[in-house]
């Protein structure tokens, strides 16, 4: 059916705006665009954050605790990096991999950070922000029907770029109770002999939680006793404030069976350059950069360069951004909770994650009535999964003075409604 | 002596001179009675000199102008540059004096309301002074970074509201 409408408008048209269309005549043979979408891209829902972003477009004088990225600007030596790199003429594609050097570096880095190998050579790939990664990996393990494990809240993109994969969410609910960290036993749970996969992404995008080395430990025996690959997504591994980041590849046993995403958007605050790295087993890998080579092809060279830069002289750029949302933290963490929306300590990333339902309100009400009657943005925790509800995301990656201001709006908000 | 926690309430103070007590002690996990009596010995030793605020004057509609001084001197028994720079550091149309390396000994920078009322202090105060061997003066005419901030390059935030 949907082939004869077509025939009948141009290509690329709307149905219904094609001149001289007169659509009561024939309603049993419309058939809406939607329609002609795949239907697991019909099935999977459009992202929570979207909707409220058009809220937001049209409003003005809004403070935002909304955003997902960091509020510096990338460093200026890593930009000049990249501007050097421009004018010296490097505008070409580069191996699939990405650049052998940035490659070396990546290696050399998560050697000296985490005590983990990874071969430059075969076990690396540049790829174009964890987003990619995650995309790749999960196209490159799933089958139609594979399971994977997801815990709930968690990053928007895990489930359906899962359910895009061909694979089944399958979702663990953590609790604020457990600090949102997730924990084996509910894993364990629920594994079943379809169970291909264990997605984590710690420290954590919406919650801030973090795991500790004796808390992976027990998920890495589960992953062992189940044979489950474990996707760990580590775009937060610089960020963390209490305690040092494990990388999961280093737990012993893990390597082989593990696949690590990482980046460089949030620790050097390089989100538009979308340049990130997998790496895992050469196996693995192998099947990865097969999608990435038909896909993406590479990662622009500019940002490669950036990223060699970031890596070659970034940390003292990292050590002073982390000392400053460190500080924020503090501030956010304390103020939410004397004006009363509980908030456990958020151990990474730049996230508080306050429960809201002292107020009387769903996470959404409580969102989108902050916005209308006090302009500040915050994200309702339900964006990230069933798990997030009676909690909203407030991102503190802003100055001290908008993290001052929002409270003292959160503040009167809320004491307007007890 | 000044500790780390002095140090990183240096810092704090340093980005923004007008944090209260109670945030600092927040913002870096402290009692806040301890960073009030940390200020008040930073204070009293004279770490923390003053709280100011950073003014983009060129903002402001009113003339002013500004020299940077180069100061040759001979030093002199004793005292070394000492004595000659605390003399000139005393006359208030300096803005700052330091002894630098290199070509020339004393830096000074000097403020007036008109080009004329800079280069007579240079020419009245500043070049008799017993020690003061030559002077050269430039003018400074636009202003760039102050203080580790840019002025007129502000780099504006242009990120979206809501991103995931």
């Amino acid at each position: 059916m949907s082939r004869s409408v077509k025939a009948t408008e141009g290509p690329g048209s709307e149905p219904g705006t094609t001149p001289g269309d007169d659509a009561a005549s024939e309603p049993a043979r419309r058939v809406t665009s939607r329609a002609r979408l795949a239907q697991r891209v019909r099935e999977i829902p459009s992202s929570g954050i979207r909707r409220f972003f058009d809220l937001l477009a049209s409003m003005e004088d809004v403070i935002s605790l909304g955003v997902g990225e960091p509020d510096f600007t990338t460093p200026w030596h890593i930009r000049e990096a990249a501007i050097y790199s421009l004018e010296r003429g490097y505008t070409m594609y580069t191996s699939n991999y990405g650049l052998l050097d940035l490659r070396q570096a990546i290696a050399a880095h998560l050697a000296r950070l985490y005590g983990v190998a990874y071969d430059p050579a075969d076990e690396i790939v540049v790829t174009l922000g964890v987003s990619e990664g995650l995309d790749i990996t999960l196209r490159a393990l799933l089958d139609p029907g594979d399971e994977v494990i997801i815990p709930d809240p968690g990053y928007v993109s895990y489930a359906p770029c899962t359910t895009l994969a061909g694979g089944v969410v399958v979702p663990v609910p953590t609790t604020v109770a457990d600090g949102f960290k997730v924990r084996a036993g509910a894993i364990a749970a629920r594994v079943t002999p379809r169970t291909r996969a264990l997605l984590l992404g710690y420290p954590n995008n919406p919650t801030g939680a973090s795991l500790s080395r004796s808390e992976l430990n027990t998920i890495a025996q589960v992953a062992e006793a189940h044979d489950l690959v474990v996707i760990s997504d580590e775009i937060y591994d610089r960020l963390t404030y209490a305690g040092e980041h494990v990388c999961f590849g280093s737990l012993p046993g893990m390597r082989e069976r593990t696949i690590v995403l990482g980046g460089f958007s949030k620790a050097y605050a390089m989100t538009g350059w979308r340049i990130g790295y997998v790496v895992g087993p050469r196996e693995l890998i192998g099947g990865i950069v097969k999608i990435h080579q038909y896909t993406a092809l590479c990662a622009p060279i500019m940002s490669q360069k950036a990223a060699l830069e970031a890596l070659r002289a970034g940390e003292p750029d990292v050590r002073q951004m982390v000392a400053e949302y460190d500080r924020r933290r503090r501030v956010i963490v304390r103020g939410l909770n004397e004006i009363g929306l509980t908030c456990h300590e958020p151990e990474g990333a730049f996230y508080a994650f306050p429960s809201v339902t002292s107020a009387g309100l769903s996470s959404e009400e409580f969102a989108e009535r902050l916005l209308f009657e006090e302009k500040v943005a915050v994200v309702p925790g339900t964006a990230f999964g069933e798990g997030g509800a009676g909690h909203v995301r407030c991102c503190y990656a802003t100055s001290l003075r908008n993290i001052n201001v929002a409270l003292e709006r959160i503040g009167r908000f809320v004491s307007r409604l007890g | 002596m000044i500790d780390e926690i002095d140090r990183q309430i240096l810092g704090v103070l340093e980005d923004d001179a007008r944090t209260p007590p109670d945030q600092i002690a927040t913002m870096l996990g402290l009692d806040p009675q301890d960073v009030v009596g940390r200020l008040e010995r930073l204070e009293d030793e004279r770490v923390l000199v003053k709280y100011r605020a950073l003014v983009n004057w060129d903002r402001v509609d009113e003339a002013m102008v500004i020299a940077l001084i180069e100061v040759r001197v001979s030093p002199q028994r004793d005292v070394g540059f000492d004595d000659i720079a605390r003399r000139i550091a005393r006359f208030p149309e300096t803005r700052f004096v330091y002894l630098v390396s290199g070509a020339y000994d004393i830096a000074v920078q000097v403020a007036g309301r008109t080009l004329r009322e800079v280069a007579s202090f240079v020419s009245e105060k500043l070049a008799p002074l017993e020690g003061v061997q030559g002077t050269t003066t430039h003018f400074l005419l636009k202003r760039y970074k102050e203080d580790g901030e840019l002025l007129d390059d502000v780099e504006e935030t242009t990120r979206l509201p809501v991103t995931p």
